[in-house]
């Protein structure tokens, strides 16, 4: 089979009136893949999902969902479905009606839909739910009503808007290993739209970062994290040292923007460091602390995993990294 | 040397001291915010309504004119004969069709209202729905008179625009057509529909502003075309609210006894049944009767919309 791309942009813009909501972007998602939109909320990620499920028109250029230019093509009749942030669920009908209703408009028999509808709730470990109103399920639950709803269709790509957005941290880790487990288990493409960067990294096999209506990067998360392209992804996904130029040269590297990763650089005794200077703040995170040096022209985060010895506030120490860690980015913001 | 503020601050005055007594009594303001409208309805609402109940089981002597206040279902009885069935069912009839064209007309306002309108539109939207509520409803009934009447404004309008034979045809109907528009039941049911359309709106519109868009969305991105949204979606999700239109609707009709004697025929309604048997004729006890036909008639029609889970969206 050749490698058709699940769903393809080619210098894709909406424009609303003056704003630039999406903004000439290229963009091409492999079948199969679990693809993660991340950027912080005006970004653009949620414009290009809503183009993807038809619920936005490009303003210029051209989509394609599996090959097939959908420019013409209403919701109703793209083979994708999605996954609403706020669920989207239909109040006045059962949990198992809400699964169903995929296959009711399309005609299917009740009883051929029902049992599908079980089946599907199952797949998402709510048997015996069916018969309840949405109004009685708890967040966790209703997402997956909302998920084994718009997985019916059997779509070829899967699109999640703000998944787990609105769960609690507890649920939200349990909620990423089962949706990453249910890709798999499917092998249709997700994409998701997410502002978490850890979300990002932790469930997608590749991402592209936006900002400003284009995408600053795409890569794998490895990819994007070890070797951010700008400063903004440097900045936006994890948090990172962000050098400018002068400091940057400074420390060994090229005269350009550079990202050094906190978890990069290493405290040692000040006498014999190169680099030295007063902790200015700590900040305690549970696997380690972060501990802030003032360096001449730059402050530098340092991550000090747990059990090391924390120098006290004002103490003056040394920091160390190697010199590949220092990476230059393009000075484009 | 500032002295450190105390942990209690002292009470300024009286109204500080009653807040606390209601902060330590929750209850309290509760029950003093609802006795004056419970009493009042519960003593003159509900013992009214009790009172003309006990009413309906009286009679009247039919030689002397005398009320007979003996328990008796004699009355209700005469609800059935030939005369008074018919000035029922008419108003059962007028009502439904009625609320049923208040729905119509008014779901695309309400739609477009809770969809689209926003900010100055919205605004504009309140104020045409409401406007008409500002004005006396007899100057309103009155100028409908003058519209409708043979000729009035649409008849002028009619002939000049050479749709005349619209109106006859219409007017030529049977049982609703009549000489003009303002001496017919169409005349009172236009009338009927004008007056009473805000309450259907504005029940609606409330009841369409809670369809959030994603839900529309969602039924759209599951394969559901237009028609399918609309049906499956829209429509039952603003049942609740068109029913709370339709209680409005639907009673103000019932118990109308003002429009039936401006514009339309010379035949009854209940409400001018009600208000003739109480006055001129002195019937309290088939008044009353009468008066008990629409309570049992939105008792019906709620108990049954109930079932039909039409508040299911609740």
């Amino acid at each position: 089979m050749p490698d058709i791309p699940a769903v393809e942009f080619t210098a894709v813009s909406r424009h609303f009136g003056a704003v630039r909501a999406v903004d000439g972007v290229d963009l091409t998602i492999a079948e199969g893949s679990f693809f993660a939109m991340l950027g912080p909320s005006g970004s653009g990620k949620t414009t290009c999902l809503r183009l993807i499920s038809g619920f936005e028109v490009p303003t210029a250029g051209t989509i394609r969902i599996l090959g097939q230019d959908v420019g013409r093509v209403p919701p109703n009749r793209r083979n994708v479905n999605t996954v609403f942030q706020d669920y989207a669920l239909f109040p006045h009908l059962s949990v198992r009606d809400n699964v169903a209703y995929g296959l009711m408009v399309k005609g299917v028999d009740r009883a051929r839909r029902l049992t599908r509808a079980d089946e599907m709730l199952a797949l998402v470990k709510l048997e015996g739910y069916g018969d309840r109103r949405p109004a009685q399920l708890s967040g966790g639950q209703r997402q997956r009503v909302a998920l084994a709803r718009a997985l019916i269709n059997e779509p070829r790509v899967l699109l999640l808007d703000e998944p787990l957005g609105a769960l609690d941290l507890k649920l939200r880790e349990a909620m990423q290993d089962e949706l990453k487990a249910l890709q798999h288990r499917l092998g249709i493409t997700f994409v998701f739209v997410t502002h978490d960067q850890s979300e990002a990294l932790s469930m997608a096999d590749h991402l592209a970062v936006f900002n400003e209506g284009r995408i600053a990067q795409i890569g794998t998360p490895a990819e994007v994290y070890a070797r951010p392209r700008t400063r903004f992804v440097a900045d936006f996904v994890g948090s990172s040292n962000v050098l400018p130029p002068e400091v940057a040269a400074r420390l060994g590297g090229p005269a350009a923007w550079a990202s050094l990763r906190p978890e990069a650089l290493r405290l040692a005794p000040a006498a014999g460091a190169a680099l030295t200077g007063p902790v200015v703040a700590t900040r305690y995170l549970g696997a380690g602390s972060r501990v802030v040096v003032r360096l001449p022209g730059t402050d530098l985060a340092a991550l000090v995993p747990a059990g090391q010895p924390l120098p006290a506030e004002g103490e003056t120490v040394g920091l160390t990294f190697a010199p590949a860690d220092l990476h230059p980015m393009e000075g484009e913001r | 040397m500032t002295v450190p503020a105390p942990a209690i601050l002292p009470a300024r005055g009286a109204g500080d001291r009653i807040g606390a007594l209601f902060w330590r009594h929750p209850r309290l303001l509760l029950a003093l915010l609802l006795a004056p409208p419970l009493a009042w309805l519960g003593v003159v609402y509900l013992g009214s309504l009790a009172a003309l109940l006990l009413q309906s089981f009286y009679s009247i002597d039919e030689f002397s004119g005398v009320i007979v206040r003996e328990f008796t279902l004699k009355t209700y009885g005469e609800l059935f004969r030939a005369q008074n069935l018919d000035i029922i069912l008419r108003t059962l009839a007028m009502s439904a069709a009625v609320t049923l064209a208040c729905a119509v007309i008014a779901f695309p306002i309400a739609y477009f209202a809770a969809r689209y309108a926003r900010g100055r539109w919205k605004a504009l939207f309140y104020l045409g729905v409401m406007l008409p509520l500002w004005s006396s409803y007899l100057v309103k009934v009155y100028a409908w008179k003058l519209i409708l009447a043979k000729e009035g404004i649409l008849g002028w309008a009619a002939e000049r625009t050479g749709t005349t034979f619209l109106i006859d045809a219409a007017l030529a109907l049977p049982g609703v057509g009549g000489n003009s528009l303002s001496t017919s039941l169409l005349g009172t049911f236009i009338v009927f529909v004008y007056v009473w359309l805000p309450y259907m709106i504005l029940p609606l519109q409330a009841a369409l502003e809670r369809v959030p868009l994603s839900m529309l969305e969602a039924a759209a991105d599951l394969g559901a075309s237009r028609a399918q949204v609309f049906r499956t979606v829209i429509l039952p999700l603003a049942l609740p609210g068109a029913i709370a239109g339709s209680i409005f609707t639907f009673s103000l009709t019932m118990g109308d006894y003002i429009i039936p004697q401006i514009v339309g025929t010379s035949a009854r309604f209940i409400g001018l049944a009600v208000y003739q048997l109480q006055g001129t004729a002195g019937n309290l006890p088939l008044a009353a009767a009468f008066a008990v036909v629409p309570i049992l008639v939105m008792l019906v029609y709620l108990t049954v919309a109930r079932r039909k889970g039409a508040f299911d969206a609740l």
